[in-house]
């Protein structure tokens, strides 16, 4: 998952516990941005519109830490005024004890109230900001051109709008302030120490170095059983994918007993790294105590003579001890902090590479329109390449008259769906022009030639909505009878009906309460509604059962009559009629011409027609 | 759960023990500081600073040694428990039959076995190795600041409910938070996954606007929900922070009283101060494991319910192992439903086929051609009526003899990762590269497959994605071939070739199959046009036995399907 596995999170300190989504991931390793720098800047460019509130943010952050870190010594004073009480014939000054500590209670009040108002500015400012950044993404996906998607798997495109920005916004929440506190109380610390005691106070900095040590050396020594575990996780999970998936088969090639041995085998070489890492990085937790209890005693000792020796007060002491220990815990987060930052950086450097892709060129500022379009397609000397050094279309010229229909054929891989792709403006040509009504599409707006067509894919998309969501998505402002007649036309209306919620069924994740033919009906029924000018269709494959193919085939026709269609054939059978075949093979066009003229020229046509018909002859002779 | 952490005892006690150690020895570190202050600082006398200082010194490094003991001891058992729930859960689910796998579904059984069994053992561990230390600490703290001073301690009393309470509070409204939070991040992944894999279709329509506004909506509900969580969990820490200060200035307003009147020493105040943060720090740390542990808990449900589920096929006691034909099948009266369902899936189902004849299996989506494949296979046990092969009840039979008999070539092509050997020689691992190849030969892949530089060895991955559906088609054809067994099941096997191909194999597989039973279930005519019965499936139920010429003639819902296979001169 990431270019760099070199580092993995290291473990928190687990007596500073993060609660959040993120707990349980603690073994993940971390990756690492390209340009830290420039990525962070440009992430906080984003929180640009919020620059008021992160100013407040900061400076209420600020003013809480102060006032936090001045408690631990006052409350020292309060002790002074006690041991002088006792030391005094006089006793205890009881007024100004409680004055003392009614300031050290005020201040922790002040401190606790600015913490709460910095937090919960910072968690719109962080989310709002998110927010843009979806959009952003968003809007960008409009904007991009079709190859750009087609190029990129889905899974990677998806995993940038959606994890990695959840990434961000849960590492910058969590790290952002923590990060910035932390620096802050380490350096106020400091400077409460230095007044105390300039001699304790390198007693409690010489911790740092053999704190930061510590925590290298243990976490050098886990990586590497930290990179195992990661790697044998992923191995168990293989296999664990894999023999549920294929379950029947493992079971009947009887390979049941085979494959446990291996899971096991797997599963004890986890459990070795699993219990290394987690060993070895546990032993952060008691180490970290060693030196904090070191320098506990320490300080006890030191400050203890120094009292004895009258340079120091006991009260003193005492805010010393609170000090080393506000001191040492930030600085053992930091590590774990910065790691987190850095992967927020990293996923944001990914949204950012995202929204810089090149867009599709923007339409004309004098775009031209076909006011209620015929229906007149022509190619004129066409030229498309998907990559420059391998040309796909080369000038090609047909004209379909309106209402005409026009058929391609040919093997699969042969680029049929390259003319839809054209048609549609999804892909733009390299030479030469596709004129509708004698208008150049180029010089069109991609709305309005999009809203003069109509297709329908053999790959079915429906959204998560009802089934009457779904058909209306062709003309948004249908009515329900409308809807209705076009659901009755494509034989939708019948099997729409025989569902307990009928038009109001909702589709759920993957559609799958419809058959694969059903859903391709739906689809129809959706162009239908459109009422476009030309039709684009492409036909269903054998994933649907023959009887529900008739249906596709008459909802089909249905959708055909009068229009200038376009039809990406898979059986010969139905297109006979086509009024112009085009015949491709590798990305060209070979053949073009009516049925009759395609078969006497016996070409590629011929052939392509006799391997589907003669099939079942050659099956007469097998017998 | 709780029972696999028994072989774990002895470790557990171990941690116990040397976290009760460890504690202690930190816990102590405040009252000899306290007698350091008392009998040495305050008195002057810097050999006890010295001597008090040295025991101080040799405590730490007792802490360090049992901690780390602890925390080895701890991982062990942690680790181990897990390793066990997964060998355990992944030898349930393999011996479950197909029908316990669709029910739960393999994504499901794959989250359970994987991720459910992370967060339980995540849990676990923590609990063995650091949280372990919280309730220590708080017994032991509790007990050191009595001894220092009872009724100081009272404040504890006090600023341990508080705590607790707020804590809870924010926690008890931040949970809910969450999971609406996931609920919404999975929302917005929805709706963009939807207008990616929708993107021809969304431009086709023009319909960008409408998409944004919905993206827009989700969006905004999930900002909302992001912004009140990260609001609650930033309030956690001042609310923590608030409590501690607060009950140190207290302890130290009330110590003054005691300190006056001569019932505490000054040194009794300063260790208490210590003791008031460590406990509270605890009482903290065993908040967030009863926040972790609801969120266990499910996992550990859902894991439960795997680990409690029998598989619904039973082995008989005393299984034939020895079977004397060669391949016959027969099915009388068969009949299968899932347990409360109206309307059984097979109902009636009787045909026997023999060694050399092919049975065609024909019918429309959901017509019940792949249950019945799978009764075949006894991947599925039939609720009414018995299935013979070779004239024994597949129930008697034990089911390696069984599958020995019967190889599948599901509608599914499914290959393992590995090479296209590894894959064939999972059907008959002592098969012999000739007779690979011969499989290969029949199954119409024998030229892409020389085609591939590493042939036989080229790689396949996971699901054998890195080859076409074609391809992987037949491969997954070849690997049934190597198993050379009495009945061969095809079950839609053919879909995913063109025409041509599929004539080709089909005459490949004659000669292999003269003495073999085939059965080929199919939705294209031509593929089985010529088979010696076809049984004519609909909704469950068998509507026409027989030729495809007989079955034309007597059997509406077979013509119906030729008629829309082909034209009229083609089906003559």
């Amino acid at each position: 998952m990431s270019e760099s596995t070199e580092e993995e999170v290291e473990e928190t300190p687990q007596h500073q516990v993060t609660v959040g989504p993120r707990m349980m991931g603690a073994t993940v390793p971390v990756e690492r941005s390209k340009d830290f720098r420039n990525s962070t800047l440009r992430l906080i460019s984003w929180m640009r519109p919020e620059r008021f509130r992160l100013i407040l943010v900061l400076s209420s952050a600020v003013i809480s830490v102060m006032m936090s870190v001045v408690g631990p010594k006052i409350l020292g004073d309060a002790t002074n005024v006690i041991i002088s009480g006792i030391q005094a014939p006089t006793g205890i000054d009881f007024p100004e004890l409680h004055r003392t500590l009614l300031i050290v209670v005020g201040l922790y009040l002040g401190s606790a109230a600015m913490a709460y108002f910095q937090g919960f500015l910072l968690a719109g400012v962080i989310h709002r900001t998110m927010r843009r950044l979806r959009s952003a993404v968003e809007n960008k996906i409009n904007r991009l051109p079709l190859g750009y998607i087609d190029r990129t798997p889905r899974g990677d495109l998806l995993s940038r709008v959606t994890n990695d920005i959840d990434n961000i916004a849960q590492s910058l929440a969590q790290s952002l302030s923590m990060l910035f506190i932390s620096l802050l109380t380490v350096v106020g610390v400091l400077i409460m120490m230095l007044t105390i005691s300039p001699l304790l106070s390198l007693v409690a900095v010489a911790t740092v170095p053999v704190t930061l040590i510590t925590i290298k050396y243990i976490a050098g020594k886990s990586k590497k059983r930290f990179i195992a575990q990661w790697s044998h996780t992923g191995a168990l999970n293989g296999i664990v994918e894999e023999t549920f998936a294929g379950h029947s088969l493992v079971k009947v090639f009887g390979q049941q007993q085979a494959t446990e041995d291996r899971f096991e085998a797997t599963n004890q070489k986890l459990f070795e790294a699993a219990f290394g890492a987690q060993f070895i990085s546990g032993m952060i937790q008691p180490a970290m105590m060693l030196v904090s209890n070191l320098n506990y005693v320490a300080i006890a000792v030191i400050g203890g003579l120094r009292v004895a020796s009258g340079n120091l007060s006991i009260g003193d002491i005492q805010a010393f001890i609170q000090y080393s220990r506000q001191f040492t815990q930030p600085i053992n987060q930091l590590a774990s902090l910065a790691n987190m930052l850095q992967s927020g950086i990293a996923s944001a450097e990914r949204v950012f590479e995202f929204l810089d892709v090149d867009e599709q060129s923007p339409d004309p500022v004098d775009a031209q329109t076909v006011v209620s379009p015929k229906g007149r397609v022509a190619f004129e000397a066409a030229t498309f390449s998907y990559s420059s050094n391998k040309p796909l279309i080369t000038d090609l010229s047909l004209v379909a008259e309106p209402g005409q229909t026009i058929a391609i054929v040919g093997p699969t891989g042969a680029g049929k769906t390259t003319l839809v792709n054209l048609l549609m403006r999804f892909y733009e040509l390299n030479g030469g022009a596709i004129t509708l009504d004698g208008v150049d599409i180029a010089k069109m707006r991609r709305d309005d030639l999009r809203s003069s067509m109509g297709m329908v894919l053999q790959d079915t998309w429906l959204f998560g909505g009802t089934i009457r969501d779904n058909i209306a998505y062709g003309r948004l402002d249908a009515t329900e009878e409308e809807i209705v007649q076009a659901a009755k036309a494509t034989h939708v209306d019948h099997f729409v009906r025989a569902m307990p919620d009928g038009y109001n069924t909702i589709l759920d994740d993957e559609a799958s309460n419809l058959s694969a033919g059903e859903k391709q009906l739906l689809t129809i029924a959706r162009a239908f509604l459109a009422e476009p000018t030309i039709l684009i269709l492409d036909e269903a494959t054998s994933s649907v059962d023959t009887r529900t193919e008739v249906l596709i085939q008459h909802a089909m026709a249905a959708l055909r009559s009068n229009r200038t269609s376009f039809v990406i054939a898979h059986r010969l059978s139905t297109i006979r009629d086509a009024d112009i075949i085009l015949v491709m093979e590798n990305g060209s066009i070979v053949e073009q011409g009516n049925h009759e003229e395609l078969l006497a020229a016996g070409g590629a046509y011929y052939n392509l027609y006799n391997a589907q018909f003669v099939a079942a002859a050659i099956d007469l002779d097998a017998n | 759960m709780r029972s696999y952490l028994l072989p774990y005892k002895k470790l557990l006690w171990a941690v116990l023990i040397f976290q009760v150690v460890a504690v202690t020895a930190t816990m102590t570190l405040p009252t000899l500081n306290a007698m350091l202050i008392d009998q040495g600082i305050l008195k002057a006398n810097t050999n006890y600073i010295l001597k008090i200082g040295a025991v101080m010194l040799a405590l730490s490094v007792v802490q360090a040694v049992f901690g780390i003991a602890a925390t080895w001891f701890g991982s062990r058992a942690g680790m181990g428990f897990g390793r066990d729930v997964r060998d355990r859960l992944f030898h349930t689910v393999t011996g479950f039959s197909t029908r316990e796998v669709d029910s739960f579904g393999a994504p499901s059984l794959i989250t359970r076995i994987t991720n459910d069994v992370q967060q339980v053992q995540t849990l676990v561990v923590m609990l063995c190795t650091s949280f372990i230390s919280a309730p220590i600490t708080i017994v032991v703290g509790v007990f050191l600041a009595v001894r220092e001073d009872g009724p100081l301690s009272l404040i504890l009393v006090a600023s341990i409910p508080v705590l607790l309470l707020t804590i809870g509070t924010i926690v008890i409204r931040v949970i809910p938070q969450f999971r609406a939070m996931q609920e919404r991040i999975d929302n917005v992944s929805k709706v963009l996954r939807e207008q990616i894999v929708g993107m021809r279709v969304v431009r086709a329509f023009v319909r960008e606007p409408l998409e944004t506004e919905r993206f827009d909506k989700a969006n905004q509900l999930l900002s909302r929900t992001s912004i009140l969580t990260s609001r609650y969990m930033s309030s956690l820490f001042p609310t923590v922070m608030l409590v501690m200060n607060v009950s140190s200035a207290a302890a130290v307003w009330v110590a003054a009283d005691r300190i006056q009147s001569g019932d505490m020493q000054i040194g009794a105040l300063i260790a208490f101060l210590t003791y008031l943060v460590q406990i509270l720090m605890a009482v903290m740390m065993a908040t967030f494991v009863a926040v972790m542990w609801p969120r266990a808990s499910v996992c550990a449900d859902r894991i439960n319910e795997v680990l409690n589920t029998d598989s619904s096929i039973v082995t008989s006691a005393n299984p034939t192992t020895e079977l004397s034909g060669r391949g016959t099948l027969q099915f009388r009266n068969v009949g299968f439903s899932y347990p409360g369902a109206e309307i059984p899936v097979l109902s009636n189902i009787s045909f026997t086929t023999r060694p050399g004849q092919t049975t065609a299996i024909i019918g429309s989506t959901g017509s019940g051609k792949t249950t019945l494949v799978n009764l075949i296979a006894r991947l599925v046990d039939s609720s009414e009526g018995e299935i013979l092969v070779d004239d024994v009840n597949v129930r008697n039979l034990e089911p390696e003899t069984l599958w020995k008999r019967v190889s599948v070539v599901p509608q599914r092509p499914y290959l393992f990762s590995g090479t296209i050997r590894s894959n064939l020689l999972f059907a008959n691992k002592d098969a012999s590269e000739d007779d690979l190849w011969k499989a290969l030969e029949i199954a119409q892949a024998a030229d892409f497959v020389n085609a591939m530089p590493e042939k036989l060895d080229a790689p396949i991955s996971q699901g054998g994605t890195n080859v076409s559906g074609g391809q992987r088609q037949r491969l997954a054809i070849a690997r049934a071939l190597v198993r050379d067994p009495g009945i061969y099941v095809f079950d839609d096997s053919f879909s995913a070739l063109d025409l041509a191909t599929d004539a080709r194999l089909r005459t490949a597989l004659l000669p292999v199959t003269t003495d073999a039973a085939l059965i080929i279930v199919a939705q294209r005519v031509t593929t089985i046009k010529h088979a010696d019965q076809i049984l004519v499936l609909d909704e469950g139920r068998c509507v026409g036995l027989g030729t495809h010429y007989e079955l034309l003639e007597t059997c509406p819902t077979y013509a119906e399907i030729v008629e829309s296979q082909m034209t009229a001169e083609e089906a003559a």
